[in-house]
């Protein structure tokens, strides 16, 4: 049932009578208004991590990472404790203190899992737009291409946080339910209480959040590249563990120093007492050179790429 | 304010070898409903994303809303509406979060108005009933509505709309009439890209023709279509008498088809065509039965086609 048409109507004649007959409301299209307060980068950031975390790959991203620190638990609860020295770091100390079980878990993690979910999301922050052909939408929303990118690296530096803290948190409390909770044994000897302890474990967390903010840069530059997100993800997941092969090659010793992964696993200087936040700086600072060459790199790529998707 | 909505001086862009927009003019009058014409792969859709600065022109100059593009990208581009090539959307949000999305991106759009705007424009186009379902299942025809709907966020003054009635169903696509000559009653200058000649001829006020990256004609819709010639049709068992008369006024004659039992003569109405009245006195006078009588005016399908050329030939 559609109605007539009426040539050059001023308002919205609506054909379908489907929609509960609702009265067309003042258009919004017509007369530019009176604009009231903007909407700045927040708006944006904030939008774009909703969107992040509406997302179904997100969360079971982050729930296979929760289930490293489970499964460790899980597996020493049922098959004991393993002796010093063996297994990851941290491993033989999860028995007696289950807040170590986060820790054990950040280890496992760091090489391969969760570098790979990094790589998803950063690789997929311009290409991912791309494909959809919501890139075109953003940009001419206006959303500013420079703007555009560098909110899509701060949500990318969001899933880094959120990704560490899935570890330590789950990993804290299945910890707390499978094992019995002390003070924390320091590397140097001491011990610090449970508040203390977890405390650290926090900024553990952090230090390995900032670990991943280089190979966040480095996906994103990759992302700009192409249109294809799966192809970006595979190239920087595949960076990731390239880096850190090299890294393991003593014969290339002299270019460790510069490699993003070189200071992944310095964290446990925080478990010195009192702890020592020197290798949090200069890890801090190698992942910002990289931020910066790679993000200067996307930027540049960005700024002038023809969107043709 | 210049009168211009659009300007293009020689607007060119080669991708590689390939010229995919080749030096056009471009000139959108202020409050008019532009057709933008031409077969697939002609440079519709290229010269849309230079005008909106998605796409850098290999030479050449775009003016948008007075205004320098792509330089004055951000502060143009809140005051157009535009749908590119098709909707495109997050599938894993509902209509409703996707627009936010964009509108979020705007940042001349408000948030304290965005869900009561998000709201209005979904109810424009009849999707207030699907606000929460994931854009993913929208069938082809909602994505179109909502991209629609995207377009109408932020009061606009140019709306770009490329291909706006693609996939819509009779209903869908009256509807969009609709709300484009709404759109126009209120001053908004609307400039739509189609192949659907038959929606051009009924909507838009002016026309342009795209033919291989060139733009082959442009003006109001009268003038382009005065500049095809119109022919003169007789209907007369006559053929032979009739072809003489019109040879004597000066119209060539075409080779004439046969229709039941009566011979129809056409012939091409030239740059200053006799009065059609002095055309049928003459015929009488000769004594010519004169069964039928037309002046057929170029149609927009055969004026188009004339400066397109026939068939499948996709410039590639």
């Amino acid at each position: 049932m559609s109605s007539p048409e009426t040539p050059a109507a001023v308002g919205a004649p609506r054909a379908d009578a489907d929609a509960g007959g609702a009265a067309p409301t003042p258009a919004p299209v017509g007369s530019p208004g009176s604009r009231q307060r903007r909407g700045g980068l927040g708006s944006l950031f904030a939008s774009e991590t909703m969107t992040l975390f509406r997302r179904w790959r997100t969360w079971a991203m982050l729930a296979a990472l929760a289930l490293i620190p489970i499964l460790i638990a899980i597996a020493i609860r049922i098959a004991g404790p393993s002796g010093p020295g063996r297994g990851p770091a941290f491993l033989d100390q999860v028995a007696g203190n289950g807040l170590f079980v986060g820790m054990t878990a950040l280890v496992v993690a760091t090489p391969l899992f969760l570098p790979l979910t990094i790589a998803v999301v950063s690789g997929d922050a311009i290409a991912g737009e791309a494909s959809h052909g919501t890139l075109r939408y953003l940009l001419i929303a206006p959303a500013g291409r420079l703007r555009l990118l560098s909110v899509k690296y701060a949500v990318a530096a969001v899933f880094c946080l959120a990704a560490a803290l899935t570890v330590i948190v789950v990993g804290t409390l299945i910890g707390w339910a499978l094992f019995p909770i002390g003070p924390v044994t320091l590397l140097s000897g001491g011990e610090v209480p449970v508040g203390e302890g977890l405390l650290r474990l926090l900024a553990i967390g952090a230090y390995v959040a900032v670990s991943m903010l280089g190979l966040s840069a480095i996906g994103l530059f990759a992302s700009t590249l192409t249109v294809v997100p799966v192809g970006a993800m595979a190239a920087t997941a595949i960076l990731a563990v390239v880096a850190q092969i090299v890294g393991a090659i003593p014969q290339l010793e002299w270019v460790h120093p510069f490699l993003f992964t070189d200071r992944w696993f310095d964290f446990a200087d925080l478990l010195r007492s009192p702890p020592s936040w020197e290798s949090f700086g200069d890890n801090a600072l190698l992942q910002a050179v990289w931020i910066v060459v790679f993000g200067g790199l996307a930027a540049w790529r960005f700024a002038t790429r023809d969107i043709l998707s | 304010m210049s009168d211009l909505a659009i300007q293009a001086d020689g607007l060119t862009k080669r991708f590689r070898a390939q010229t995919a927009v080749d030096g056009i003019d471009l000139a959108v009058p202020r409050g008019s409903v532009f057709g933008f014409l031409g077969p697939n792969g002609s440079g519709k859709t290229t010269t849309i994303r230079m005008l909106l600065g998605l796409v850098g022109a290999t030479s050449g100059t775009a003016r948008v809303l007075d205004t320098d593009m792509p330089r004055g990208l951000d502060a143009v581009l809140p005051r157009v509406g535009a749908l590119v090539e098709g909707p495109a959307f997050a599938p894993f949000l509902s209509g409703a979060a996707n627009l936010a999305r964009f509108d979020a991106a705007d940042r001349h759009a408000s948030p304290s108005t965005r869900a009561r705007r998000v709201a209005d424009a979904l109810d424009r186009v009849g999707l207030s009933h699907a606000a929460r379902k994931k854009a993913g299942a929208y069938s082809l025809g909602m994505k179109q509505r909502l991209g629609l709907a995207n377009a109408l966020l932020m009061p606009r003054d140019l709306l770009v709309l490329d291909e706006p009635t693609n996939g819509l169903d009779p209903q869908g696509t009256r509807e969009v009439r609709s709300l484009i000559r709404s759109f126009s009653a209120d001053g908004t200058t609307v400039f739509v890209s189609s192949h659907l000649l038959a929606e051009v001829e009924q909507l838009c006020t002016h026309v342009g023709v795209m033919s291989a990256g060139r733009l082959v004609a442009q003006g109001t819709l009268d003038e382009f279509r005065r500049s095809g010639a119109s022919r003169v049709e007789v209907v007369t068992p006559d053929p032979a008498a009739a072809r003489a008369v019109l040879a004597r006024l000066g119209l060539a004659t075409d080779a004439a088809a046969v229709e039941s039992g009566d011979a129809v003569v056409t012939a091409e109405l030239g740059e200053h065509p006799p009065d059609p009245e002095a055309v049928v006195a003459a015929l009488v006078r000769d004594g010519v039965r004169v069964r039928g009588f037309a002046i057929r005016r170029t149609s927009l399908e055969q004026r188009f086609v004339e400066l397109t050329g026939e068939g499948f030939d996709v410039v590639a």
